[in-house]
């Protein structure tokens, strides 16, 4: 018979706790990165350059078709054959912040491109520079459609920083495999870093989708 | 060493490697349709047992991540006497996974299939059975075609994370040749090109031919 031991859990949560906060730093500084980057290559396959928007879209393909894991591998091992050693940390958020820029440049580009093309057009012909074109009509139009994809990508960013794990994040996932190498007791740790998740992951995805509709609210866009 | 050599030394690794992958993905996305399917019907079940069963399911399987699904199906199944093979556990766990999120795409494409559809069914005296199998599923096929390809892709990057509980796919064999030569970039970059080659130049194709067939099939092209 297989007991479930509540001391091990009570014995295990300071670390847990503290293995959680650095999960939640992995996914709020991969997130900060990729928010950024993905506006950069979005915008960087709008420009007039036929090859740098060609070089920018088979890079953001060859990024979303790869595995994570992958690219986790190549960011921290590829440094130190160029004599750039990257602390785990830093080939980490690099890692899971590029990955999930390319998939925040296609939420941006949708969004982009649900702009009808008459705002375009009406921006120009009351000669608004390129800049306040952005600014003050394409993005408040852009964005309530974009919420969504970038809420589910926050979510997701959330739950794949395990995989930071195996290049020595010590998040939480590290953590439990490293219990379970000390005291052969998987059980525990393994259901334990599920809980957390879950108890995270789903009040977050409950919270995003309520900040959709204020959005939506406050732009008068909710029918 | 050059490039080409280094091919030639650990070429066949790779090739090994890529094949039991590609075996990985096959088998992890039969699982996840199966479960899709499963999951999003009785979703939409109108008994709220089954559908609560089925939202449990999906909510636990979205909620937490591949890694921690693959590990507890490996490390914590066999503490309850249920011991699964490295191999099996690896495309069971990607499937398991992936299914929960096709089952959200079975059963949006399930609900926007229009009314009218049920209705003219109904009319025509079918049998509930039957009107599912010749009206909506055909119609749901077609609409939910387009998000399952981005799908695939998921479930083929998902099928790296198998190395991690040491099945020799090309994830693995990468790691190892990596620690053996310390040719990281290439390594790594070769591994990186045959994932984009196979989700680019087979995977992606093959699901744009089957929406092409499929909306034929129902007369919608």
């Amino acid at each position: 018979m297989i007991e479930w031991r509540w001391h091990l859990v009570w014995e295990l949560a300071p670390r847990f706790t503290d293995a959680a906060g650095k999960t939640l730093l992995a996914a709020g500084g991969g997130y900060a990165i990729a928010v950024i980057l993905g506006l950069v290559l979005v915008l960087a396959q709008r420009t007039r350059f036929r090859s740098l928007t060609f070089a920018v879209r088979e890079f953001v393909e060859l990024i979303r078709s790869t595995p994570l894991l992958l690219q986790v591998f190549f960011v921290f091992y590829v440094g130190p054959q160029f004599g750039l050693v990257l602390s785990p940390w830093t080939a980490g958020l690099i890692a899971i912040g590029v990955h999930y820029g390319a998939y925040l440049s296609e939420v941006y580009r949708g969004g982009i491109e649900s702009v009808p093309a008459g705002q375009w057009e009406a921006a120009k012909a009351i000669n608004l520079s390129a800049a306040k074109t952005y600014r003050r009509i394409v993005i408040p139009q852009a964005l309530p459609p974009a919420v969504s994809g970038m809420g589910n990508y926050l979510v997701g960013i959330f739950k794949d920083t395990p995989m930071l794990s195996v290049i020595g994040v010590t998040e939480l996932m590290h953590t439990a495999t490293a219990v379970g190498a000390e005291s052969y007791r998987y059980l525990e740790p393994y259901t334990m870093v599920g809980a957390i998740f879950l108890a995270i992951s789903l009040p977050a995805a409950y919270l995003i989708s309520r900040f959709e509709k204020w959005v939506r609210r406050t732009l008068g866009m909710l029918k | 060493m050059t490039y080409i050599e280094f091919l030639q030394v650990h070429g066949g690794r790779m090739a090994d490697g890529t094949v039991l992958t590609v075996v990985q993905f096959l088998l992890a996305t039969v699982v996840a349709v199966a479960v899709a399917v499963l999951f999003g019907l009785m979703r939409l079940s109108r008994n709220p047992a089954i559908r609560g069963a089925a939202t449990v399911y999906v909510e636990i399987f979205r909620g937490t991540s591949l890694l921690i699904q693959l590990f507890w199906i490996f490390f914590v199944l066999p503490i309850f006497g249920l011991n699964l093979d490295k191999f099996v556990a690896g495309f069971l766990a990607v499937g398991l996974n992936m299914g929960a999120y096709g089952a959200e795409l079975v059963r949006g494409a399930i609900l926007s299939v229009p009314t009218g559809q049920w209705e003219a069914a109904v009319a025509l005296n079918m049998t509930s059975r039957k009107r599912m199998w010749r009206v909506i599923l055909p119609q749901a096929f077609v609409i939910m075609l387009p998000p399952w390809g981005n799908l695939v892709i998921e479930i083929l990057k998902g099928t790296a994370l198998v190395a991690l509980i040491s099945v020799t796919d090309l994830m693995f064999e990468i790691r190892q040749i990596n620690i053996s030569t310390f040719m990281s970039v290439q390594a790594f970059g070769t591994a990186l090109i045959v994932y984009y080659v196979l989700a680019r130049f087979f995977v992606t194709p093959v699901m744009r031919a089957l929406e092409h067939f499929m909306s034929r099939r129902i007369g919608r092209a």
